[in-house]
């Protein structure tokens, strides 16, 4: 299988549906002439042409909102958001309008929209520039909240995201457009609201999304060459719809638990997921939940602490241990 | 054009000026110069991460603007904001340090390049967001007006901001409230990678658009210091004498890319753009020309400045470098003034879920 970078995965499945279906087109800044600020869209332009890849002012709230609209006549917008930071500037649209529009109508509209872009600390950009809002929009029902960790994930995923009806909320990671994974040349799908076991194991499930996933996948060799600790690291793929049964079936093997995100602890998504553990998997639980999220500040910008600030490999680790 | 300019030097604001004032000027923007090249050096160098938006070519707004700042007015900008932090009379140390992430930076290294502070001097930041500083100026106008306190608030935006609905928010604001503001469009003719006529719809001038909003608006050169400070000072008594809001665009380009890290900074211009602005528009040489021409200053004390600039850039690389970073207890403080400076009885409730 060839391996390529997350970036050329998202790449591809933007250029696999822009060429299905005419109703695609992809809305942002810099997006089309600059080929994207972290060359995501990058050829777009030249391939497609300016109906299909259009280039807008800074104006989140203005395309943002036009992209709902839009949605609800039956295009399949594609809206980059060049940092899902700036989502704030249009938070309206995106849970007001794109939220709530359905449900208002009684069901009589459709938002087949996605706002994609990276959602990520770590890059020493300052606070308001790392935020990770997966839990702000996962707590709207009616969006759809999806962030996946390596390209498979993330071409699989958007794919499924563009050809879903109702809007999704797509949150990648700028640290990891450039890494590779294998993807297979034949067209694939990943459906949202499916988990994957990245790695099996018994004594302990990680469980996490997004880069976390990679995190864990570190710690778990960790466990295993230097504790003995066979860790199953799962990762979430699709924050909403959750896939509880894979949860649940790896929480019922190894009786342990520890959740990892690069979000903030409090009402993270990660919150939702003890709850739903405790509430579901009490009785096969052996050890209390743990969780590991980012210390709990604004992302600080001096970049040996913002290292830390975010949830590191041994400290997943300490975190296995103190239930193992 | 000639005579337009003599108009300027002549304005009450610019005849009042001492020789050395106006080398002072010259100075500030040597300043500004050399800090960022050696910031630039720096970056290069692996010393700091993130983002660095340079100043350069645009060195004459910041200066001359604030140079007319007065003990009762206040600034805010976007995160281009190296030359107004020096021009408002920062030190290049606290802002070197900022960059490298250390303890001793203006922000303790927790704003990084695009979030510099300096409250003591009225310098509200530095802030990322684009256009997210807008109604932060309207704020402080209005905290001025409301405390009866005759200063004012210059904010200032990129030519890219202009279309996001909260500055248009904070026009309306102004002119209904009759607020003391004084939004300053430095115009250097892109946004990123997008040129003013990709980004924009507008008839001849951005700051036009305040017509709309019955506020007053003007536009100047600002490779002319004479220009800029006469029109902010006529924005600035507008402001403390009548409580009236100006638009002021001003004319100007950046040398290098959007940030050190626009990887397209030689696409979307042409190389012979650059070097036209370098050659002919350079706020820092006609300056320094004209102060020649004026009979005020020799090269070889122009070059003096110069050095004096370079050596005071090099001196902030060396405290930065020598400078400790944070702790990782610092990382959860400054984030709520009652747990950091608490007052009277212990706070209650738990303000951290580590
Ligand atoms: C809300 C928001 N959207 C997008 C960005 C990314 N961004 C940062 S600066 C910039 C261009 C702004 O251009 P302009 O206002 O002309 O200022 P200049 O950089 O030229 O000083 C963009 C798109 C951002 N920081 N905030
Ligand atoms: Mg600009």
């Amino acid at each position: 299988m060839p391996l390529i970078t997350y970036r050329k995965a998202l790449n591809d499945a933007l250029a696999e549906e822009i060429t299905r279906d005419e109703n695609v087109v992809i809305l942002g800044e810099e997006v089309a002439e600059y080929n994207g600020a972290y060359k995501v869209t990058e050829g777009l332009l030249a391939r497609f042409g300016p109906k299909r890849i259009v280039d807008t002012p800074i104006s989140e709230a203005g395309f943002v909102g036009m992209a709902v609209g839009a949605s609800m006549l039956g295009l399949r917008p594609v809206v980059e958001l060049m940092f899902w930071s700036f989502a704030f500037v249009a938070f309206d649209q995106i849970v007001n309008n794109a939220g709530c529009v359905r449900y208002m109508s009684g069901g009589q509209i459709r938002c087949p929209l996605v706002i994609r872009g990276p959602a990520n600390g770590g890059t020493n950009v300052g606070a308001t520039h790392s935020h990770t809002p997966e839990n702000f929009l996962a707590n709207v029902p009616g969006l759809k909240v999806v962030a996946p960790a390596t390209a498979y994930d993330a071409k699989g995923l958007l794919k499924a995201a563009i050809r879903d009806n109702d809007p999704v909320m797509f949150m990648e990671n700028t640290l990891l457009y450039g890494e590779k994974w294998e993807v297979p040349e034949e067209e694939y799908i990943i459906p949202l609201g499916v988990a994957d076991v990245k790695r099996e194991g018994s004594a302990v499930s990680l469980i996490a999304h997004g880069r976390a996933v990679l995190t864990c996948l570190q710690a778990a060799d960790i466990l295993q060459a230097e504790h003995g600790i066979s860790a199953e690291v799962v990762d979430l793929r699709s924050i909403r719809p959750l896939d509880e049964e894979t949860l649940l079936r790896s929480v019922r093997k190894t009786h342990r638990a520890v959740l990892v995100e690069e979000n903030k602890p409090f009402c993270g998504v990660d919150a939702q997921i003890a709850a739903l553990l405790q509430e579901k998997a009490f009785d096969d639980l052996d050890a209390p939940i743990q969780r590991l999220s980012a210390l709990d500040a604004p992302a600080i910008y001096s970049p040996p602490l913002e290292k830390i600030q975010l949830p590191t490999a041994p400290r997943v680790v300490q975190k296995a241990l103190a239930i193992c | 054009m000639e005579a337009e300019s003599r108009t300027f030097a002549d304005a009450e604001v610019n005849r009042s000026l001492t020789p050395e004032d106006k080398i002072r000027f010259l100075r500030d923007m040597y300043r500004i110069r050399r800090f960022e090249q050696t910031a630039l050096k720096a970056y290069n160098a692996g010393k700091m991460g993130g983002f660095l938006h340079l100043y350069t070519g645009q060195e004459a707004v910041a200066v001359a603007t604030l140079s007319l700042l007065g003990p009762h007015d206040h600034i805010v900008t976007a995160y281009r904001d190296h030359g107004h932090a020096l021009a408002v009379g920062m030190g290049m140390n606290e802002c070197m340090a900022e960059f490298f992430g250390k303890a001793t930076g203006c922000s303790k290294g927790k704003g990084g390049s695009m979030h510099l502070f300096a409250v003591e001097k009225r310098y509200w930041g530095g802030h990322g967001i684009v256009a997210g500083q807008t109604p932060l100026g309207l704020g402080i106008a209005y905290a001025l007006k409301y405390k009866g306190i005759p200063g004012c608030c210059l904010c200032f935006l990129g030519d890219g901001a202009v279309n996001q609905g909260v500055y248009h928010e904070s026009l309306n604001l102004a002119s209904l409230f009759s607020l003391p503001v004084i939004y300053i469009i430095e115009n250097n003719g892109y946004s990123m990678g997008t040129s003013l006529a990709r980004s924009s719809a507008f008839r001849q001038l951005l700051a036009q658009r305040a017509e709309g909003y019955n506020i007053c608006w003007d536009q100047a050169s600002g490779e002319n210091i004479y220009e800029v400070r006469a029109k902010t000072q006529a924005a600035m008594e507008r402001a403390r004498e009548e409580s009236r809001p100006t638009v002021l665009e001003i004319a100007t380009y950046r040398y290098y890319g959007h940030s050190v890290a626009d990887a397209n900074a030689r696409k979307y211009r042409t190389p012979e753009e650059i070097e036209h602005y370098k050659t002919y528009h350079d706020p820092l040489l006609l300056w320094q020309k004209r102060l020649v021409d004026e009979g005020l200053l020799t090269g070889e004390q122009a070059e003096a400045i110069d050095l004096g600039a370079r050596a005071e850039a090099d001196a902030a690389m060396k405290f930065a470098d020598e400078s400790p970073f944070p702790t990782e207890a610092d990382i959860c403080a400054d984030v709520y003034s009652e747990v950091d400076e608490p007052a009277g009885d212990a706070p209650r409730g738990t303000h951290f879920f580590n």
